[in-house]
């Protein structure tokens, strides 16, 4: 579904991806871990046009995407729920759930669509009128990726959406983002919390300093002997 | 002083903070997206004033005419500015963009003297707008209650936009995060447009309304009363429309009242402006109705 090809970014100097290359097959959960600064959010970002690529491309189903407008893309339903959730704190819950929805007109699918992301989270429900700025962390995150869902992704990107919570409503997210691929949603994770993430997704990619370095199975990166030492905190 | 003249000075004073709150807004608007001080807007204003000026002395529009041509002209004026002069700088360190905004400004008032001449020009007030009418033994010249009445309206009409509408929805969401905004398909460049389009807007009608109150025109007019209304939209909390309607009303009615009561000191009219400003900004410094918010980089 989505395809990168050695995609290069530079910040200034700083060279953040060196030419990666990775793809996220329909209908699957791919993750994408590395250390902090490692370039996981650079990314996600420029596959969603907030960052220009100095080489490479991006291409969904076969078109190329890179070097179009974030809203473009948005649109033909590259969604990223971003780091730090990034919820509108002066919105109420309900208006950031329809902000997802900005690009579209139909009135009753966004209605429906606001139901199942209240029947997802029915914390949200209880507080729709309540300003955005308002809700905890672990109620922002719910906030965050039911108004990525507004949007009718048909790939939908988090990054980091564990960071910061407890270990209850981790568990709940990742259970989420299974639902959220059942349902036929493709989706491409990054996460610092490599073994969770590792444990849901298809596939998996390792990101040091803006390379891949390892790629794999979500099962079989589990077992591998760099990863568990590198990003599962096991001592050999 | 009598009742009558007290109620006087009452409509005036509303008069006057209708025409700055609606100035204010412009600033607010625009810095509560971009945050950026739009130093031009009070060449928006001037601009306004004379584009219905022409609309009725040289091309004889009746002056509601002229009025509506002038409003949507000024308003597409202040879409095109931005697009030239800011929009090409808006990554770049805000300095630049803020000395954008001082030559536009600078442009704007040389462009008026060459063009529309700098001697002043006397307004041809229409006979609606200068017929006085009396109430018991309060007498007044309608254009001092047209004024509050229609600034009234205009401001339900923007506050109806901005809560209600999905376009209001989309400047709210700008206003504090643009790359979010940009996330949910937002078109920002639209948002922007349209912010810039209505704070010109309702500049150009304050400004027609300026000239039909004090029926004279140059091309520097715009200089003190964009200065007061920046300051009012500060006192108010810059980016809050509501404290920008807050800081004009309050500008006027305490300048009003100040010549009326206090008439040896109205020489300092002007620069009562500056005075509350620093003493709003010592006691609160977000302004009245202004909340902390992050500075953008
Ligand atoms: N806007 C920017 N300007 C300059 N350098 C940047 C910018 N954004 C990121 N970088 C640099 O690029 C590198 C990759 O950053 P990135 O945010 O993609 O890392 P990350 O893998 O998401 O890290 P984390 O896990 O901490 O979120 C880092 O060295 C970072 O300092
Ligand atoms: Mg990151």
């Amino acid at each position: 579904m989505l395809e990168i090809k050695s995609l290069s970014v530079h910040y200034g100097g700083i060279h953040a991806l060196q030419g990666i290359d990775l793809s996220v097959p329909e209908g699957k959960i791919v993750t994408l871990i590395g250390a902090n600064g490692a370039g996981k959010s650079t990314t996600l970002r420029s596959i969603v046009g907030l960052v220009k690529p100095t080489g490479g491309k991006v291409l969904l189903r076969d078109a190329v995407i890179s070097g179009k407008a974030t809203q473009e893309i948005v649109q033909m339903g590259v969604v990223l729920v971003p780091e730090g959730r990034r919820i509108f704190p002066n919105l109420t819950v309900e208006e950031n759930l329809l902000l997802g929805a900005y690009a579209r007109n139909d009135k009753e699918g966004v209605l429906k669509d606001i139901n199942h992301v209240y029947a997802l989270f029915p914390r949200l429900k209880e507080r729709r009128t309540q300003k955005g700025g308002t809700l905890s962390g672990g109620e922002q995150q719910m906030l965050a990726v039911g108004r990525g869902l507004m949007s009718r992704p048909k790939l939908l990107m988090m990054d980091e959406p564990s960071l910061g919570l407890a270990p209850l409503i981790v568990k709940m997210i990742f259970e989420i983002i299974k639902q959220i691929n059942a349902e036929g949603t493709t989706v491409l994770l990054v996460e610092q919390n490599a073994k969770a993430a590792l444990e849901v997704a298809d596939y998996g990619y390792v990101l040091e300093t803006g390379r891949i370095t390892l790629r794999g199975k979500g099962q079989d990166l589990l077992q591998d002997d760099r990863v568990r030492k590198a990003y599962l905190g096991e001592v050999q | 002083m009598t009742l009558s003249l007290l109620f006087q000075h009452i409509v005036n004073a509303l008069s006057l903070g209708s025409l700055y709150a609606l100035i204010a807004i412009g600033y607010t608007m625009v810095y509560g997206i971009l945050r950026l001080i739009n130093f031009a807007h009070g060449d928006i204003f001037m601009l306004g004033a004379y584009v219905a000026f022409y609309g009725i002395t040289l091309v004889s529009l009746p002056w509601w005419a002229a009025l509506l041509v002038s409003i949507v002209f000024t308003a597409f004026f202040g879409v095109g500015l931005e697009r030239v002069a800011y929009k090409p700088l808006r990554d770049s360190p805000r300095i630049s963009i803020m000395i954008s905004a001082i030559g536009a400004s600078f442009l704007l008032e040389s462009l008026g003297v060459l063009i529309f001449g700098g001697r002043p020009k006397g307004v041809p007030v229409p006979d609606v707008l200068s017929r006085v009418i009396h109430f018991g033994s309060v007498s007044m010249v309608t254009i001092s209650l047209i004024i509050p009445l229609f600034t009234f309206a205009l401001l339900g009409v923007l506050l109806w936009i901005v809560n209600k509408t999905k376009t209001g929805m989309a400047m709210r969401a700008v206003s504090t995060d643009i790359e979010a905004a940009r996330l949910m398909a937002v078109d920002v460049n639209k948002i922007v447009s349209f912010t810039f389009g209505i704070g010109s807007l309702l500049a150009a009608f304050g400004g027609i309304m300026w000239s039909f109150k004090y029926p004279q025109l140059n091309p520097l007019m715009g200089v003190m009363p964009g200065l007061k209304c920046f300051i009012a939209a500060v006192i108010g909390g810059i980016g809050s429309i509501g404290g920008a309607v807050l800081g004009g009303f309050l500008l006027g009615i305490i300048e009003i009242m100040m010549v009326a009561f206090l008439p040896t000191l109205s020489g300092y009219r002007d620069a009562f402006a500056f005075i509350l400003l620093i003493v709003v900004l010592l006691v609160k410094p977000t302004g009245l109705l202004g909340k902390r918010q992050a500075e953008k980089v």
